[in-house]
């Protein structure tokens, strides 16, 4: 019984729950590494952030990317079938429900704390 | 005597506790779990009395109650013990204790690891807290900071770190018992969609532990070098910087605030929905809550370290993740009041710890959004203002919810129900108690009081507020006193009916209090509060229709099941009584004890003894051949009893033992990087470790060793008994010979660990890859001997799977060690 469950759909994986976290401490870290070394490694003491804003940027949007894929996948595996929510049915197909909407929940939080992380270097500019 | 009392007599005679004295060689959940909880709130009083001592002084201005000296032991120790000898192992210990039954397990898949965990932590504690006694305490503040806690004279500071390095085992061993009992020792049908929410908050805060415990065992290592042997980590003066201190210890630190709120909650998502009689409201909204905020906890350790002189950016970075973290916190908190909304509001003691414990820790989540703000920070960084919300958060979040769990598990641990009059009495006593005493520290704050001072000028504006927030912490203790007057004396009470609080959860499956054995017989699960939902479920797991009924090869035994939908998998067998978790606690103990006075030979022969005891425990006791393949565990299922490899619980748990391993290496290769920031020339060059050929050889060596031994488990699997000794024992010398070489590479180029930071970080890097590959050594001579007694073969091969999962993480460690010290400084030049 349980060979064709756990496969229903490709196997669930409890670590794709963590992925949009994931992506927001990826994010969190190498916007706050690039910051550090930038500023520690510049000449002067208040310089001009310049070309780490850009990278941090880039980073953002790249994030924001794989965060909205994450979603998508989630939003369309907890729509999976007709079953509406709480997912806390015994079935394979509420499990894997389940699992989508957390997911989704995770992504969009995600996305918000990595547009909140983003703001500090629209709002600063240099390494004072 | 009937079919079903026959098995009932042989499941209680294998499950006994051992009589007499060798009780304490118990290892069961439930007795440790009761050790465990008594042990972690006599601690808890403890330092509940230093803190009284200190307000006592406080009370009045100029006062000469205790002197300075004393006063800081007091603090240090008051900080100290709250948090790693109560906060966080009351968690462990309310898991260990409850966990197994809600998932429908006779027990925790490690039981000895518990054990040894629990005499651990006993140890250390009352070595921390004995150290007081003698005048002798820490006085450096519960987070030690550089430079001052290494010029301070005396052992205390020694003892703080390297006794509550030696507690933080006990916390590891239980994220690894914690971890792997959620995901693999669930009852057959528990799907992860139907899983308790206290289960969700213990995996998530056992993965936190493994990442935020580390980083603080790393600072610890670096800092007893510093302070023991002068090697210059947090010395400006040659090189290094107290901040690195910082931001290990708050890596650590702030991590370890969620860590002790995720388990507290956690009791209030089990005791809210029982009072509410219905199902939590937004069951997916907390798994996003617990989850999301393990996560984004990470994120939060500068915003202790705002006054720094950090660049603005990175405080930008952290403020914006502490402000973001408020999120999933208050997500939950709507989704608890939502199912006390919608529900039949049942009043009880524990509803209203749980309600008081919100509106006190939303209260400190609001200080908290404000200090989080960095500029009101400087103003009041280290003052009362942060005494106040941290208590407020902690009090809030941790201590209000323990009590409502206590009160809530108290039937289940010992068959009688907390007086519910003295309940009420001491909720009030408390509640009042602590508002008295907390909310003018946020005045007497903003009025610039520093935090830690033994005293105070009169006429400051100080002296009613602080004479106020006396009377509220005797107050407070009253109410305390209240429960554990009615706590010791509850066998007047009445005893509890069966599943007094009417649960929908396993827990309450059975008669009270819980027995050893868990569970007459392992469930079906098919909902989220199979008490509710499940006809005739009490009925039929009481009358043994469950899986695993009897014990009839007189065994202890529980279900294996699969990570995702609990499909049964193996029927585990778990040790019984064994005095070696004690006396390997023991003598690890003594090897951190002694270390703290120097005594280097003592403490060494300790570390030998350990090792020596682990080694015969592990031989005796782990990867046990059983009789016969398989065996029916009932309802007509019949299960291996020997789980293979990569399945087996011991390569899960050592699995998890290397990833906080790795994190604790990463961290101090973090503080090799961390110190290139801060150096224009880094590795300077006048030391620089020119000749690279020992890191090399060693290098080659340490892979060749990992390749050979992943050699050794492809011939044990096709019982190829020669090519497995001789590839293990060419991998054990090649093994050697790279250790030898990686501790000459430093030895070559003539490295002082003392005169610079440079040369002392590369001997930790090495030293640190060094003594992993020794003990991957030792592993390797184990397989060797395991095959060579019949105890590992192609059928029975755990010991090789684990051996040679880590050896993975030895070559990881090996070829990042080489990268950074031999590679690094050629790619920036």
């Amino acid at each position: 019984m349980t060979a064709r469950n756990e496969t229903l759909h490709g196997r669930d994986h409890l670590l794709f729950l963590c992925a949009g976290p994931a992506t927001w401490f990826a994010h969190f870290m190498l916007c706050y590494v690039t910051a550090a070394v930038w500023c520690a490694k510049s000449a002067t003491a208040g310089a001009p952030l310049g070309g780490a804003r850009v990278a941090i940027a880039i980073y953002t949007v790249i994030a924001l990317f794989i965060t909205a894929v994450i979603a998508w996948r989630a939003w369309r595996q907890h729509r999976f079938g007709h079953a509406s929510l709480p997912h806390d049915d015994d079935t394979p197909e509420d499990r894997h429900r389940f699992l989508g909407f957390a997911t989704l929940l995770l992504s969009g939080l995600s996305f918000v704390a990595i547009v909140y992380v983003a703001l500090a270097a629209v709002f600063i500019g240099d390494c004072a | 005597m009937t079919k079903s009392e026959g098995q009932e007599r042989r499941l209680r005679e294998v499950w006994r506790p051992p009589p007499g004295w060798r009780y304490w060689s118990a290892v069961n959940n439930t007795q440790i779990g009761a050790w465990y909880t008594v042990t972690a709130f006599v601690f808890f009083l403890f330092a509940g009395v230093l803190a009284l001592i200190m307000r006592a002084q406080l009370a009045v201005p100029e006062n000469d109650f205790v002197s300075a000296d004393t006063y800081n032991q007091l603090f240090t120790l008051h900080g100290s013990a709250m948090m790693f000898l109560f906060a966080v192992p009351i968690f462990e210990a309310f898991a260990i204790m409850i966990l197994p039954s809600m998932l429908g397990a006779r027990e925790l898949p490690l039981p000895r690891l518990s054990t040894y965990g629990f005499w651990c932590f006993f140890i250390g504690g009352v070595f921390v807290c004995g150290s007081i006694f003698f005048d002798a305490a820490p006085t450096g503040g519960w987070f030690m900071y550089p430079p001052l806690a290494i010029q301070q004279t005396g052992i205390g500071n020694d003892i703080w770190l390297l006794g509550l390095s030696f507690i933080e085992i006990a916390s590891i061993a239980a994220a690894v018992e914690l971890i792997i009992a959620v995901l693999r020792t669930r009852a057959p049908g528990m799907r992860i969609n139907l899983i308790p929410l206290y289960a969700w908050y213990i995996l998530v805060v056992a993965g936190m532990i493994l990442f935020a415990f580390p980083p603080l065992i790393a600072g610890d290592l670096l800092f007893e070098l510093a302070r023991a042997f002068d090697w210059p980590f947090f010395d400006p003066a040659r090189g290094g910087d107290p901040l690195l201190w910082q931001h290990l210890f708050w890596i650590f630190g702030h991590p370890e605030v969620y860590i002790i709120f995720l388990p507290a909650i956690a009791l209030i998502a089990m005791i809210v929905p029982t009072a509410a009689q219905r199902p939590v409201v937004g069951y997916s909204w907390i798994v996003l809550a617990a989850i999301g905020t393990g996560f984004i906890s990470f994120g939060l350790w500068v915003h202790h370290m705002f006054t720094t002189g950090l660049p603005n950016i990175s405080l930008g970075f952290f403020s914006a993740a502490s402000e973001a973290v408020a999120i999933p916190t208050g997500v939950q908190i709507f989704c608890f009041l939502a199912t006390a909304y919608a529900g039949r509001f049942v009043r009880s003691v524990p509803m209203l710890f749980a309600a008081g414990a919100l509106a006190i820790f939303v209260l400190g989540g609001l200080t908290g959004v404000m200090v989080a703000i960095a500029p009101f920070d400087f103003q009041a960084h280290d003052t009362y203002f942060v005494v106040a919300h941290l208590h407020y958060v902690l009090i809030g979040g941790m201590l209000f919810p323990v009590v409502a769990g206590v009160h809530y598990y108290f039937p289940l641990a010992t068959g009688r129900l907390l007086s519910e009059r003295l309940g009420r009495w001491s909720f009030w006593l408390m509640f009042i108690g602590f508002n008295v005493a907390f909310l003018p520290m946020h005045f007497t704050g903003l009025a610039g009081m520093p935090r830690r001072v033994y005293t105070y000028a009169a006429g400051l504006g100080f002296d009613t507020l602080n004479l106020v927030s006396t009377v509220g912490a005797f107050l407070l203790a009253i109410g305390i006193a209240v429960i554990v007057y009615d706590a010791l004396f509850a066998k007047r009470n009445a005893r509890s009916p069966d599943n007094p609080w009417r649960a929908g959860t396993l827990e309450w499956i059975g008669r009270l209090p819980l027995l050893p054995w868990g569970l007459r017989s392992i469930p079906e699960v098919h909902g989220r509060y199979p008490l509710w939902e499940q006809e005739h479920l009490v009925r039929d797991v009481r009358a043994g229709r469950g899986f695993l009924p009897d014990a009839n090869e007189g065994r202890r035994e529980t279900l294996l099941t699969s990570t995702i939908d609990a499909a049964a998998e193996v029927c585990l067998r778990v040790p019984g009584p064994s005095f070696l978790p004690m006396i390997a606690a023991a003598f690890t103990g003594g090897a951190f004890i002694f270390a703290t006075y120097k005594w280097w030979f003592a403490a060494g022969v300790c570390s030998l003894l350990a090792v020596a005891t682990i080694i015969y425990w592990l031989w005796t006791g782990t990867s046990d051949q059983p009789e016969k393949p398989e065996k029916d565990v009932g309802r007509g299922v019949t299960l291996p009893l020997y789980a293979k490899g990569a399945s087996s619980v011991g390569w899960w748990s050592l699995l998890i033992t290397m990833i906080g391993d790795m994190t604790a290496y990463f961290s101090l290769v973090f503080g090799y990087f961390f110190f290139w920031t801060i150096h224009d020339d880094f590795p300077p060059p006048e030391s620089a470790l020119q000749d690279s050929r020992w890191m090399m050889i060693a290098l080659a060596a340490l892979l060749a060793a990992w390749l050979l031994t992943l050699l050794a488990r492809y011939a044990n699997a096709r019982d190829r008994a020669a090519l497995f000794h001789g590839a293990l024992l060419a991998g054990a010398l090649l093994a050697s010979a790279g250790t030898v070489s990686l501790v000459l590479a430093p030895v070559a180029a003539g490295l002082d660990p003392k005169a610079h930071v440079y040369p002392a970080i590369v001997w930790v890097l090495a030293g640190w890859t060094a003594l992993h590959a020794v003990l991957g050594v030792a592993m390797q001579l184990y397989a060797i001997a395991r095959r060579a007694r019949q105890r590992l073969s192609a059928r029975h091969d755990i010991d090789i799977h684990v051996v040679a999962l880590y050896w993975h993480f030895v070559a990881i460690t090996a070829f990042v060690t080489v990268a950074v010290i031999a590679g690094f400084p050629r790619v920036m030049t």
